[in-house]
Formats: structure tokens, C-alpha cells, sequence
């Protein structure tokens, strides 16, 4: 469902193209000052007094504990699990949405006949299966594996149901009258319509995949940055604790912009790309 | 007559899937002596008896007021300095890129740092949800604020209407869409923190009781309780389609002429 308010005419959605420079460097300055500013009220805050050094340690004690960090073997191995776990994931969930979603969208009734279901299910809290994968898997990877995929299958699904559902009726008949076959209505109509949706599933289930990889991590335990931070809360390591906070948003500010690349190059061609369905 | 065969139809086709699926859970699991995979029935049994006593009192309705307390409070913060900052250029500027970082941190990290922080405690909880979820709501705030029709804004100006009634009637209504977007993913985010800071560190909460059941190899109950946590998801995620629609009724109407459907 598209969330975004349309792009009506004259509306301008993205102000870049007609921004001239300095406005444009003024801009940019913004931002830079907007950083700068959290970064200095974080070294200065605790330095007065106003919170607890030991509730927020002042940046220079974080930035050396982030540079620590990224010395150690464990911080990279950790990330090379959470990355992993996250990547194979997130890979089972998009292609087991695309085969169902493609499924059910193209085989008569199959759709309102799975729409209760999918309502009932997709709300279900992913975390609820924690203890589960616990008793059966304990720390493997599968724990995590398992709570990955069926949180991010559903952001997929149901991506690729709206998309397949947004395919506009003249556009069907006239390749039926030009007699297109199954195959070529898929290749030619359906995909190009649902990709924009397909494109907008992948990141919001890239998202949500590692969310599930660093809870699961945190709570079950294992090798991931989310069990480093639960050792390093646990021993009472504040500044260890804050530098792998930073981390993981980190690597959530890298999903994010791997997605961003992603869905531009997959939909690069497409007239209306500033209006793709949030 | 024919409409009431369509109901009939579509009634049928809503309910057929699901049965079925209970119906093969029900007999499948039936003669299960596997030890993880219960019967349906003593799994049913067990939510009888162990969520329909004392555990509501003491365990679900505590953790759901703390899940809405979060909730509103996200809600509540995120959508006034969202407006806050949406409405002027040059704070949301230099807001953005924090506020970026911020939603792309994991929600869950923030348990351990306020279990560090704080401290156990249901304040803590209410904290923990709120901090987590409050980032796309106020982030989808920021860009449906800005995202108001200049031509409406300056029609607004003409007429005179600023402050509180320009709020009211024109930002928060045009910006609605967006924040309603943000305030769903907040709804999830929100579950998976009370559920997992009351499995992290708590001594009672529906979180807590489905690890103790884990814990002490208690089968039925441990099932019962993903079931509750479920339930509890389906619930809210139809309350919250309830007010959208409510909300939203006029954004949808507009949606479906604006593509040749009214």
C-alpha cells in the first residue's frame, strides 16, 4: 500500500535538481553543523555533570573504545557472523516471498483464499518464537536463522501481493489481445509492475532482517555483535557497551544505503521512480 | 440475493484456509509423543489453566499497559518534534542525518544500555519501548510535514490561518498518511521490546513467564505462551487497522478517485 502522499503536478517530491549551488553547500553546511553539534553536546554533557559519567560516558572515552575495538579479532569476527547470518536470511526470505507471492498471485483464488491467513500470521511477533529455537537449535546459527526469515518473509509477501495486484487492467487486456502467453505476460506486464514493490519489500525486509539477527543474538547468545554487547553490559564495560551501539547502527546505516543502491539501480528505467509506494 | 451469495462466498473463503490449517495441526499433533511438538490439545489445556487465572492480573495486563504506555509516549514525542522540526528548513537540515542514524540503529540495543543505565525496573521497560520506537515515527513526521503542499501552505497563509489552527487543519491532516506509516512500524518495534527486555531482565511479564516455561522444560505452557504473544499480536495489529481507517478514511477515498476507481 503506498503510504507517501502522491506526487501531485507542481508538487516538488525532491528539491535537488532545480537548487542551485550555494543553496545546495548551504544545505550541506546544515547538516554537517547538525552533527557536529550532537557529537560536541555529547562530549560536553557528561564533562558538566548534567548526566552521570557513568550512565554516558563522554565521547573521547567511546571514540577509544570504538578504536579498540576495531583492533581486536573478536569485533570482526563477531561482525562477519551477524552480516552472514543476516545475508543468508534475508536471501531465503526474499526468494520464498517472490515464489509465493507469484504463486498466489497468479493462480486463481489463491488470494483470497490465503488472505486471512496471511493477516493472522504476519502479525505473530517473530521474538514469541525465541524459546522454541532455543530448546530445539540453543545457540546455532538456525536460532537466529529461523526468526530472520519468517519476520522479514512477511515484509516480502506481502510487497509482492500488492504489487502483483497493482497491474493495470489495460495494460493486461492489451497483451492478451496481442495473445502474449503465460510467460510473456509475467516477463513483460507483471514484473516490471510488481518490481517497484518487489524493490520497496527488499528493503523494508533488509531492515527488519537485522533487527531480528541482532535480537536474537542478543537474547539467545552465540558468536554476533549482539551477544559481544550483551558480554560487554554484562561486565559492566560502559564504554565498550556505547562503541558497539555505534557499531550496529553502523551497520544499520550501510543495510540502509545497500538497500537505497539497490532499489535506484533495479528501477533506474522507471518513469515515476521518485513516486515508488513507501 | 446475489449479494448475499458474494458474502457468502468471500466469508468462506476467509475462514476455509484457517480451519483447515487448525484441524490438521489438531489431529496431526494429536498422537505426538514428540517432547517439543505437543498436542494441540494439552497445549490448549495449558492456556486455560495458566493464562486465564492469576496471569492476567499479574503478568499480561502489566506488560501490555507498560507496551501502550511506550506507545503513546513515542507517539505523543515523536509526532510534536516532528512538527517541531519538519516545519522549519534549517533544523530539519541539520536534524536529519542524526535522526537518520538513529532510526538505523537496531532498536533492541538499547536494552542493554539502559539495563547498564538504569537499571531493572517497569520505568526502564516503558523507557526502553518508548526510545526504541519513537525514530520512525518522528523521522515520517519530519518528511510528511515537509512534504504539505506549498500550494495548500500559501492558501492557508492567505486566509490567515497560522499557529494552531494551520496545525491543526492543514500540517497534521496532510502529514497523516506518512506519520500513520511510521506509528506502524513504531507498533512492531514496540511488541518485540516488551517482549525481549521482559525475557532480558524482568522477574515478571509475559516475556519473562514464556522463558521460565523454556527454562523448566514445561512444553504445553511454553507453547501457550507463544500463543498469547501471538494473539497479542494479531489483536493489536487489528486495533491499529481500525483507528488507520478511522483516521485515514479521507486519504484512502481520495487515493481511489485519484485513480479513476470512485
Amino acid at each position: 500500500m503506498s503510504v507517501r502522499p502522491i506526487a501531485l503536478p507542481g508538487r516538488p517530491t525532491h528539491g535537488r535538481p532545480g537548487r542551485s549551488l550555494p543553496a545546495y553547500a548551504a544545505g550541506a553546511a546544515n547538516r554537517v553543523a547538525g552533527v557536529v553539534l550532537v557529537l560536541a553536546l555529547w562530549e560536553v554533557v557528561p564533562h558538566l555533570g548534567l548526566i552521570s559519567r557513568s550512565a554516558l560516558p563522554p565521547l573521547d572515552r567511546v571514540v577509544r573504545a570504538f578504536g579498540d575495538l576495531l583492533g581486536r579479532a573478536d569485533l570482526w569476527s563477531a561482525v562477519r557472523e551477524t552480516v552472514t547470518g543476516w545475508a543468508i536470511g534475508l536471501a531465503i526470505a526474499v526468494v520464498a516471498g517472490l515464489v509465493v507471492g507469484f504463486l498466489i498471485g497468479t493462480i486463481p483464488w489463491a488470494r483470497e483464499l490465503t488472505e486471512s491467513t496471511i493477516e493472522f500470521l504476519r502479525p505473530i511477533p517473530s521474538v514469541a518464537l525465541i524459546p522454541l529455537v532455543v530448546l530445539v537449535y540453543g545457540t546455532d546459527i538456525r536460532s537466529a536463522l529461523i526468526l530472520v526469515v519468517y519476520a522479514s518473509f512477511w515484509q516480502m509477501l506481502i510487497q509482492v501481493l500488492y504489487g502483483m495486484q497493482d497491474v493495470d487492467p489495460v495494460v493486461r487486456e492489451t497483451a492478451r489481445s496481442y495473445r502474449f502467453g503465460a510467460l510473456a505476460r509475467m516477463r513483460y506486464v507483471v514484473w516490471p509492475t510488481a518490481l517497484p514493490y518487489v524493490m520497496t519489500g527488499l528493503r523494508l525486509a533488509a531492515t527488519v532482517a537485522l533487527v531480528l539477527e541482532i535480537t536474537a543474538e542478543l537474547v539467545i547468545g552465540g558468536r554476533g555483535l549482539g551477544s559481544l554487547l550483551a558480554r560487554a553490559q554484562s561486565s559492566g564495560a560502559i564504554d565498550n557497551t556505547y562503541a558497539i551501539v555505534v557499531i550496529t547502527g553502523l551497520l544499520g546505516v550501510a543495510v540502509n544505503l545497500l538497500a537505497q543502491r539497490a532499489e535506484r539501480a533495479a528501477l533506474a528505467w522507471h518513469p515515476a521512480h521518485r513516486e515508488v509506494p513507501a | 440475493m446475489n449479494r448475499v451469495l458474494t458474502l457468502g462466498r468471500s466469508l468462506v473463503l476467509w475462514l476455509a484456509l484457517p480451519i483447515v490449517l487448525l484441524v490438521v495441526w489438531w489431529f496431526d499433533s494429536a498422537g505426538s509423543s514428540s517432547f517439543y511438538y505437543p498436542p494441540l490439545r494439552t497445549i490448549v489445556s495449558a492456556l486455560h489453566r495458566e493464562w486465564l487465572g492469576h496471569r492476567i492480573v499479574d503478568d499480561v495486563i502489566p506488560s501490555l499497559v507498560r507496551l501502550l504506555v511506550g506507545y503513546l509516549v513515542a507517539v505523543a514525542v515523536g509526532v510534536a518534534l516532528g512538527v517541531l522540526v519538519g516545519l522549519r528548513r534549517r533544523v530539519r537540515l541539520a536534524a536529519e542525518p542524526v535522526l537518520e542514524f538513529f532510526r538505523a540503529v537496531p532498536p533492541p540495543v538499547v536494552v542493554p544500555v539502559l539495563l547498564l543505565v538504569v537499571g531493572i525496573g517497569s520505568t526502564t521497560k516503558v523507557v526502553i519501548i518508548a526510545s526504541g520506537c519513537i525514530w520512525p515515527i518522528l523521522l515520517n513526521t519530519v518528511q510528511g510535514v515537509r512534504g504539505v503542499d506549498p500550494v495548500l501552505t500559501e492558501t492557508a497563509r492567505c486566509y490567515g490561518l497560522d499557529g494552531w489552527a494551520r496545525l491543526r487543519t492543514l500540517v497534521l491532516p496532510a502529514a497523516s498518511p506518512q506519520i500513520m506509516a511510521g506509528a506502524r512500524q513504531g507498533l512492531s518495534i514496540a511488541i518485540i521490546l516488551m517482549v525481549i527486555s521482559e525475557m532480558m531482565a524482568s522477574t515478571g511479564g509475559i516475556g519473562f513467564t514464556v522463558v521460565k516455561f523454556q527454562r523448566n522444560f514445561a512444553m504445553p505452557e511454553m507453547w501457550s505462551g507463544i500463543l498469547v504473544l501471538g494473539l497479542i499480536g494479531i489483536v493489536l495489529a487489528m486495533v491499529y487497522r481500525l483507528v488507520e481507517r478511522r483516521l485515514l478514511a479521507w486519504y484512502v477515498g481520495m487515493r481511489r478517485l485519484e485513480r479513476g476507481e470512485g
